[in-house]
C-alpha cells in the first residue's frame, strides 16, 4: 500500500511537472486514485513539491471535497440548503442514512459508500440534489434514492446510474447529466442567437481603449453581486504595470441559491470565452482562467471541448479573432468547495494552489492579482455581457434598466413557487412583479441574493431588482407562508460558521457566538437583551472582518430582525428572571449514572 | 436610608475574584460605610437573613449545589452580577466541557495512579455533578458582567460604587485590559 501510495502520488506529480501552483489538481487526482489523502500522502506530496508538509496539509483541510480519511468508492454529497428542505431533503436524507446503513459524515465499513452533507451545489429548482463522484443527481426522492444505493453497492458505475437526461446541452455527449436548465424566461442579452465571434471581431476592429470606453457606456456592473463597474476594472488592469496580465472568469458559483452561472455555461460557454477574450484584448491579457467550482466538475470534458472548438474557429489561440499578435488562451482551474474563494483575492489564491484566504487589500488584483500580475476577475455573466455590448453598442444596454444598474439580470429562482428556474429581467423589476412570473404569490419572505444578501418580507416587495436598492448577484429564493423564518436563518448561520476560511477572528468566531445566541433564542431561552446583543454583535462582526464573507454573513440575523422582528420577539422571555434552558435532572444525569447513584433533585 | 445590602459567593471558582476584592485595600473601609454585607465569605453569614440589593458571583456552575445557590442568590439579589472569567465564560473549569463526564470521573476516581479505592464517590450529601460547567447566565438571569481574571480591584470597586451612586462606569482601558 505504502508503495503503491508513493508511486501514485510520484506519478500525479509527474503529470503537473512538479508544479506547486497545481497543488489543488495533485490533491484532487490523489484523493481520486487513492480514495483519501493520506497523513503519508501528505509527507509524500509535500516533500515531491519540496514545499512544507503544512502547507500540503492546510490545503487539504481547506477544501470541502478533500478528505484525510477515506470517503468510499462512491462519496455521496447531499445537498443541504434551506431549499432543498422545502422540497423534501429530510426524506431523501434519512432514505440514504437507512439504505447505506450509515450517518451523515461517516462511511461504510466496507469502504464502499461514504454519506456527507455539503453546502449548496447550485441546483436549487431541482431538489434534493446530491453529488456522487462528480455527477449530479437531482429530484430526489426517498425511492429513487433506494435504486441509486442500489446501484451503488452492485458497483453500477456512477454515469450509468444516470437514468434519464436534462435538456438542451445538458444532453451533450460530454456531459449525459440529468440537470435541467429551467429557462423560464430569455431576455435580449444572455440568451440569444448572436453568432459565436462576430463581438470579437468587432472588438479587435477598435483599439483596446475604444473597447473599454464602450463597457463605461454601457455602465455594465459586475453580474457577481458586488456590482463594481465592468470598464473601470478593466482600465484599471489596462494601465496596472505587469509584464503578463491575466483574465480569471470566477465560476465559482457559491451563494447559495445561485445556480444562473451554472445555465450561462452550460447553454453559452461560447459566449462566455468570447467575452475574456474581448476583455483580454482590452486589458492587454494573454492568458485565460475560467475558475470552475468543484460541484460543476460534471461540465468539465464539455467546457474543455468548447475551448477546443473555439480554437479550431482561431477565436482562441494564436493571433486570436485574426487579430495579428493578440494572443489568447483559456484554462479551466478546478476549485475543490470553499464558498470564500467566490471572493476575488481567495480565489487567485485558490488558483495558485494554495488555501482560498483572501488577501490584504490594497494592491488590488487589477494591479497585484494571480501571480502578482495585473489580473482581472469578472463573473460568468459578467463576461457574457460583453459581446453583446460590443455588437449593440452601450448605448443600447444603457437604456435597459435602472440609472444605476443598466441591461438584464439573469435570476436563479427557487423556493416555494410554481416555475422555479432561470429568469432574465431588467433591472428595476419590483419583487412583486418576479413573484407573479414565477408564481409564487402566496412568498411570506424573499431571500434576495442569497444569504449573504437580505431577507425581505411583504412590505418591502415593492422594491426594485437593482444595486442600489435590492441588490443580487442572481440568488432568489422564495419562501411560502408556512416557512418558518428561523430555522432558514439558522441553516444560513451554519454555513458561514462551515464556510469562514478562519483567518480574522471576527468572522471566524464572531459567527460561532451569533450562531450559539440564535439557537439560545430559537430554544426560547433569550432575553430581550440577547436579541440588543445579538443586534451590536451582528454589526461588529460586519465592520471588523477582512473580507466580504464575514463582513455580509451576519446578514440573515439583521434582516430578519429588521423585517421579521415580532418572529423575534415572540420567541424571547420578557420579564423572567429565570432561564428555562437549563435542566438540572438533564445535567446530573450522566455523572449520577457513572457514580450508580439515583439523582436526588428534591434535596439539592 | 437603610445601607443598601450586597451579598458574595464563590460557585465553581478559585476564590480569586474574592481575593481581588479584598485588594481595594484601604477602601475596604469605605465599603463598609456605604454597603452592608449579608451572606458572603467574607463576613462568614451562611444564609440570607433579608433581601438584598446586589449578588456578586464568582465562578460558573460545576455542580447541583452550585446551581441551588446561585438559583438562591437570584430569587434573594434585585441585581446579580457574574464577576470574572468564570462566572462569565465557565473559565478554567469549563476545559472538561469537550470530555464526558463519565470520562472525566473514571479518570480522577478509577484510573488515576494514586487512587486505590476505585470507586466514584456516590454519598446522596455530595452534590451532583454536572455534565459540563455552565456560565451563570446560562442558568439565571444575569444583569451585568465584570470580566477578568480575576477583574482588577479597581473595576470591581468602580463597578460598585458607580451601581450604588447609580452613574455610568468610568473605566479606563488599563482597567479592562488584558493583554
Amino acid at each position: 500500500m505504502g508503495t503503491n501510495m508513493e508511486s501514485t502520488v510520484k506519478h500525479v506529480i509527474k503529470e503537473y511537472q512538479h508544479d506547486k501552483t497545481r497543488l489543488l489538481d495533485i490533491i484532487r487526482d490523489v484523493q481520486s486514485r487513492l480514495g483519501h489523502v493520506s497523513d503519508e500522502s501528505v509527507i509524500e506530496i509535500a516533500s515531491e513539491l519540496n514545499v512544507s508538509q503544512v502547507d500540503v496539509e492546510g490545503v487539504v483541510t481547506f477544501y470541502h471535497f478533500f478528505s484525510k480519511t477515506p470517503v468510499g468508492k462512491y462519496a455521496v454529497y447531499l445537498n443541504n440548503n434551506p431549499t432543498a428542505y422545502l422540497m423534501g431533503r429530510a426524506a431523501v436524507a434519512k432514505a440514504f442514512e437507512d439504505e447505506i446503513g450509515v450517518s451523515f459524515g461517516e462511511t461504510t465499513s466496507n469502504g464502499q459508500i461514504g454519506l456527507f452533507n455539503t453546502s449548496c451545489i447550485g441546483m436549487n429548482d431541482q431538489e434534493p440534489a446530491a453529488i456522487i463522484n462528480n455527477v449530479v443527481f437531482t429530484n430526489l426522492t426517498p425511492e429513487k434514492v433506494k435504486t441509486i444505493v442500489n446501484d451503488m453497492n452492485n458497483n453500477v458505475s456512477v454515469q450509468d446510474m444516470v437514468k434519464e437526461l436534462g435538456d438542451g446541452n445538458n444532453q451533450h455527449d460530454l456531459m449525459k447529466a440529468m440537470v435541467k436548465n429551467n429557462i423560464q424566461r430569455k431576455g435580449p442579452v444572455y440568451f440569444t442567437d448572436q453568432e459565436v465571434g462576430i463581438g470579437l471581431k468587432r472588438a479587435l476592429s477598435m483599439k483596446p481603449e475604444e473597447v473599454i470606453e464602450e463597457i463605461k457606456k454601457s455602465n455594465l456592473r459586475g453580474r457577481g453581486g458586488a456590482g463594481f463597474p465592468t470598464g473601470m476594472k478593466w482600465e484599471f488592469c489596462r494601465q496596472a504595470e505587469g509584464d503578463k496580465k491575466f483574465m480569471i472568469c470566477n465560476a465559482d458559483e457559491g451563494e447559495p441559491g445561485t445556480f444562473k452561472d451554472r445555465v450561462l455555461l452550460t447553454e453559452k460557454p461560447e459566449m462566455l470565452f468570447e467575452g475574456m477574450a474581448i476583455g483580454g484584448y482590452a486589458v492587454g491579457a494573454g492568458n485565460g482562467v475560467l475558475y470552475l467550482r468543484a460541484e460543476y466538475m460534471y461540465m468539465k470534458s464539455y467546457l474543455e471541448n468548447v475551448l477546443k472548438t473555439l480554437r479550431g474557429k482561431n477565436i482562441l489561440g494564436k493571433n486570436a479573432g485574426g487579430k495579428d499578435g493578440f494572443n489568447f488562451d483559456i484554462k479551466i482551474q478546478m476549485g475543490a468547495g470553499a464558498y470564500v474563494c467566490g471572493e476575488e483575492s481567495a480565489l487567485i489564491e485558490s488558483a495558485e494552489g494554495k488555501r482560498g484566504e483572501p488577501r490584504n487589500r490594497p494592491p488590488f488584483p487589477v494591479q497585484n492579482g494571480f501571480m502578482n500580475l495585473p489580473t482581472s476577475v469578472n463573473n460568468v455573466e459578467t463576461y457574457c455581457s460583453a459581446p453583446r455590448i460590443i455588437v449593440e453598442g452601450g448605448e443600447w444596454f444603457k437604456k435597459m434598466g435602472t440609472a444605476q444598474s443598466s441591461g438584464t439580470k439573469v435570476l436563479s429562482v427557487s423556493g416555494d413557487c410554481k416555475k422555479p428556474g432561470i429568469y432574465e429581467v431588467e433591472f428595476g423589476t419590483t419583487i412583486q412583479t418576479l413573484l407573479e412570473m414565477v408564481e409564487g404569490r402566496t412568498a411570506k419572505a424573499v431571500q434576495v441574493g442569497g444569504p449573504s444578501g437580505k431577507c425581505i418580507g411583504k412590505k418591502d416587495f415593492g422594491k426594485r431588482i437593482c444595486y442600489d436598492e435590492l441588490a443580487t448577484g442572481g440568488s432568489m429564493m422564495i419562501f411560502g407562508p408556512d416557512r418558518d423564518i428561523l430555522d432558514i436563518v439558522h441553516n444560513f448561520m451554519e454555513f458561514f460558521v462551515e464556510e469562514s476560511c478562519g483567518w480574522c477572528v471576527p468572522c471566524r468566531a464572531g459567527n460561532v457566538l451569533l450562531l450559539n445566541k440564535l439557537e439560545t433564542i430559537i430554544a426560547g431561552n433569550g432575553t430581550e437583551k440577547d436579541l440588543a446583543e445579538l443586534e451590536s454583535w451582528c454589526k461588529i462582526v460586519k465592520s471588523m472582518s477582512r473580507c466580504g464573507l464575514g463582513q455580509t454573513s451576519p446578514n440573515p440575523i439583521e434582516s430578519t430582525l429588521q423585517n421579521f422582528r415580532e418572529i423575534y420577539e415572540s420567541k424571547v422571555q420578557k420579564d423572567s428572571n429565570y432561564v428555562h434552558a437549563f435542566d438540572l435532572a438533564e445535567a446530573v444525569k450522566a455523572s449520577c449514572k457513572a457514580a450508580g447513584r439515583i439523582p436526588n433533585l428534591g434535596a439539592h | 436610608m437603610s445601607k443598601p445590602v450586597v451579598a458574595t459567593a464563590s460557585l465553581a471558582g478559585c476564590f480569586g475574584c474574592h481575593m481581588s476584592l479584598l485588594d481595594i485595600d484601604d477602601r475596604i473601609l469605605q465599603l463598609i460605610e456605604l454597603v452592608e454585607f449579608n451572606k458572603s465569605p467574607i463576613d462568614d453569614i451562611k444564609t440570607f437573613t433579608k433581601q438584598c440589593d446586589i449578588g456578586l458571583i464568582e465562578g460558573g456552575c460545576c455542580n447541583s449545589e452550585n446551581v441551588e445557590n446561585l438559583l438562591n442568590f437570584r430569587k434573594n439579589c434585585k441585581i446579580l452580577i457574574s464577576v470574572g472569567e468564570c462566572a462569565i465564560m465557565g473559565g478554567l473549569p469549563a476545559m472538561r466541557n469537550d470530555i464526558p463526564v463519565e470520562e472525566c470521573l473514571r479518570e480522577a476516581y478509577i484510573n488515576c495512579p494514586t487512587v486505590d479505592d476505585n470507586i466514584i464517590p456516590n454519598d446522596d450529601e455530595l452534590p451532583m455533578i454536572l455534565d459540563k460547567v455552565y456560565p451563570c447566565h446560562h442558568v439565571v438571569k444575569i444583569d451585568y458582567y465584570l470580566p477578568g481574571c480575576p477583574p482588577r480591584a479597581d473595576l470591581i470597586w468602580e463597578a460598585l460604587v458607580a451601581l450604588l451612586e447609580g452613574r455610568e462606569l468610568n473605566l479606563p482601558y488599563e482597567v479592562v485590559k488584558f493583554d
